[in-house]
């Protein structure tokens, strides 16, 4: 096993005939392709990528061509919110990753270039790319290698394109996605501004702005609740001086997609309405003057709307905890003159109160008055007043029936020696709060009640102060026995003794 | 030197026959074909450290493969078996090349190490500032990590050997159970790969007294491509399946293990020769 011998010359030249840039040595790739001479013969170009939220401008050739892309992915830490950083995965370097735009009919020579300090594989889904995995397996890359693989461009539309490498919704939800549109053969009707948006979850391991380096929470991605939504990879990506800036009278179209790696948008521009709609990022605009469009994740929409009047104009996603508390937000600023009679702005501000105008304290003071006295009313009225007694007899009676006869008896007269009478009751008739305590707290030991002792135990009864009120007024108004009624106030002053 | 392909099977994406392509290129046609011997034609190293005390047993336990066909054994069992206590050192590894000048960067061959092999020392026998002593060798090939395994008289661990061993916690043998242990191991998944290398001190040992299988660099394991295999033979092309995108998880028991998935993607995106700023090794060997 110690003798070396020469590389047969057909392994040799397998070896050596692998693209330069491809690993050395062996290798599953395929090797180039062969392009027949009339897609040979197409001109070459170097696709434009930008960075969010431009746009490359729009193609004006009316022929088909080869078109080179060369994406790099890099894991590089950026900020996510103010004082709270993310190490970010990305497509160029940026979150979504760069804007790839070419035309139908095009054959993309197209390069994934995995940065020699990543610490993992990534690859590339372009949902533009009809073919296994949309090129994912072709692109599977490891650190410190490049991929390249080469698709025809069949379907115009405006296409996701996304990291697919286990675990796939870590990669989507570390920024791995961005957007590649493919103009149809006649290209799309021209507009003033275009701006590319892209909204994204993030879930980390601390809360919405907690500072530092921020950690992926596996926990929270896969529970999909994200600490973060947001329009661009970072909390203001679309505020203040890096607003979307446009001019009264532009006809703006927004390419707005959904990376995810979970939630849907119901994205919504507050203050415009689209007046076109590209629903899903097809090719047909599906609807117009639209207030609010929904946007799956892993999808599209292409929206188009005129600017009439200046102002801030805020991107929300709908859902608008995620606006107010995740960071879903994003401006457009418009300037230029005012049209004041499709929007006069405040006009009028002048005081108003409401329920609470003078007429209205003072009719509702007028009506407590009048409650007020028709209560006293009935109060002092005798009949209404025997009435209340009269009810309260019936009720307590109940009462009666049910927690007492058993040891006062129906009758009211007790057990001899044992349970003290109630009927013409000395003790009972001395002292009224002391029979209102005594049945709230019961009672126990030697009493004298018409002269004879009796020495046993009444526990306290569970009512509630209208059925003590009640059963007294009973038993003081019943077997000959007379008295006042006992009112549920008289019940409750006993019970807030301090004794 | 056995031609056989291992069918210890996990993980993710691919095809059964380009892995089996892979697996043969890399590691037999070629050397069949050549005649290179990697067996054996390494110096031996006078302080063969086989029964040092830089190495621990991991008792034995079971491993189960975060992918499997229906074929597969949902778990396998793994005999006990002793690990080095830290990843390799540029300066074990200095040592490695000194004794043996076929590897050094300059005169290694093309098939066994790509252009980035030690491509941070400063010279062939100069690790350099960039390369401290005691932090992990990176940008090793799997070729090369076996050859200083011959040399040193150990072995790369299996996948199986190495991952059971990477479960233990800090105190238990299921870290992922372990609140500040998965803490850990998600803040150094979440950091780039630094400029230069920390100490292999600096990682907290485990269980088993084994450090940094978590927390410094990624490892090679023997049997490295046999990650993403289908688990259908050949003549089923028909069934190849590549589990990108949510077919990542297809045939995945545990998919909250997303530590383990990356893993997985990594060995399954490498060929032999190659070497990354994130990629190196430690040694196995069996109980005797």
């Amino acid at each position: 096993m110690k003798t070396s011998r020469v590389i047969p010359a057909a392994l040799l030249a397998l070896v050596l005939a692998a693209p330069a840039f491809a690993s050395e040595g062996p290798t599953d790739a395929k090797g180039p392709v062969l392009l027949p001479p009339d897609v040979q013969a197409l001109p070459v170009e170097q696709a434009i990528l930008t960075a969010p939220p431009h746009v490359p401008p729009p193609i004006k050739r009316k022929h088909a061509a080869r078109v080179v892309v060369n994406l790099e992915v890099r894991e590089v830490v950026m900020r996510i919110a103010d004082g709270a950083e993310y190490t970010f995965w990305t497509y160029g370097g940026s979150v979504p990753g760069s804007f790839i735009r070419i035309r139908e009919g095009d054959v993309v020579e197209f390069t994934l270039n995995n940065h020699p300090s990543s610490k993992l594989p990534h690859n590339i889904d372009l949902h533009a790319v009809t073919g296994p995995g949309g090129g994912a397996a072709s692109t599977f890359t490891a650190p410190g290698h490049g991929s390249k693989f080469t698709f025809k461009a069949l379907n115009p539309g405006l296409y996701v394109y996304h990291c697919a490498t286990a675990p796939v919704p870590m990669h989507i939800g570390n920024g791995m996605y961005g957007l590649i549109l493919v103009e149809p053969k006649d290209g799309l009707p021209s507009v003033d501004k275009e701006f590319y948006v892209m909204q994204g979850e993030f879930y980390t391991q601390g809360g919405f702005g907690a500072s530092g380096l921020q950690t992926f929470d596996m926990a929270k991605s896969i529970d999909e609740h994200p600490t973060y939504v947001l329009f661009n990879g970072s909390v203001g990506a679309l505020v203040g001086d890096k607003a979307l800036d446009t001019k009264v009278g532009d006809h703006v179209r927004v390419y707005f997609g959904v990376g995810g790696p979970n939630l849907t948008s119901s994205f919504h521009v507050i203050g415009e309405i689209f007046d076109k709609v590209w629903t899903e990022g097809g090719m047909k605009y599906a609807q117009e003057h639209v207030q609010t469009t929904m946007v799956p994740s892993g999808g599209s929409a292409i929206l188009e709307f005129k600017m009439d009047v200046p102002g801030t104009y805020v991107l929300v996603d709908h859902s608008l905890s995620r606006a107010f508390n995740k960071g879903a937000l994003g401006m457009l600023k418009a300037s230029g003159p005012e049209d004041r009679v499709i929007y006069s702005g405040k006009e009028i501000d002048a005081v108003y109160f409401g329920a609470a105008a003078e007429e209205g304290s003072a009719s509702a003071r007028r009506e407590a008055e009048l409650k007020a006295k028709i209560a006293a009313e009935i109060k002092s009225n005798p009949a209404i007043a025997s009435l209340t007694k009269e009810v309260q007899l019936e009720r307590g009676k109940q009462v009666y029936m049910a927690s007492c006869f058993a040891c006062h008896l129906p009758d009211g007269k007790g057990m001899a020696n044992v349970f003290p009478p109630l009927a013409g009751s000395d003790y009972l008739k001395a002292d009224r709060d002391r029979a209102i305590r005594i049945v709230l707290k019961g009672l126990t030991g030697p009493v004298t009640v018409n002269g004879v002792n009796y020495n046993s135990a009444m526990p306290p009864q569970p009512l509630t102060d209208e059925q003590v009120a009640d059963v007294l007024t009973y038993v003081t108004n019943s077997w000959g026995n007379e008295g006042p009624a006992t009112t549920v106030d008289d019940v409750r002053r006993v019970k807030n003794e301090t004794h | 030197m056995t031609a056989t392909v291992r069918r210890v099977r996990p993980p993710v994406c691919g095809s059964a026959l380009c892995n089996v392509i892979r697996y043969t290129c890399a590691g037999v046609a070629l050397l069949v074909l050549t005649g290179v011997a990697l067996g054996g034609s390494e110096i031996e190293n006078p302080n063969s450290k086989i029964e040092n005390a830089a190495m621990r047993m991991v008792p034995s336990g079971t491993y189960v493969p975060l992918q499997r066909s229906t074929k597969d054994p949902e778990q396998v069992p793994v005999a006990a078996f002793r690990l080095d206590t830290a990843p390799v050192t540029n300066a074990d590894f200095l040592a490695f090349v000194t004794a043996n000048p076929k590897w050094r960067r300059s005169a290694v061959s093309r098939l066994f190490a790509d252009t980035s092999y030690l491509e941070h020392w400063t010279g062939d026998l100069e690790p350099g500032l960039r390369a401290p002593l005691d932090a992990p060798v990176v940008r090793v090939s799997w070729f090369a990590a076996r050859a200083y395994a011959r040399w040193s008289g150990k072995r790369l661990p299996s996948t199986a050997e190495w991952e059971l061993a990477a479960a233990a916690g800090y105190t238990t043998a299921f870290g992922k159970n372990e609140p500040d242990f998965n803490r850990d191991l998600y803040a150094w998944l979440a950091r780039p790969v630094p400029e230069v290398l920390p100490s292999v001190a600096t990682a907290k040992p485990t269980l088993h007294g084994v450090r940094g299988l978590h927390g410094l660099v990624w490892e090679w394991v023997d049997d490295f491509n046999t990650a993403m295999v289908t688990g259908e033979s050949r003549a089923d092309t028909g069934l190849e399946r590549d589990l990108f995108c949510g077919a990542g998880a297809a045939g995945a028991k545990e998919t909250s293990d997303y530590a383990a998935f990356m893993r997985s993607a990594l060995r399954a995106s490498l060929k032999a020769n190659n070497t990354t700023t994130s990629l190196g090794f430690r040694c196995a060997a069996s109980l005797r």
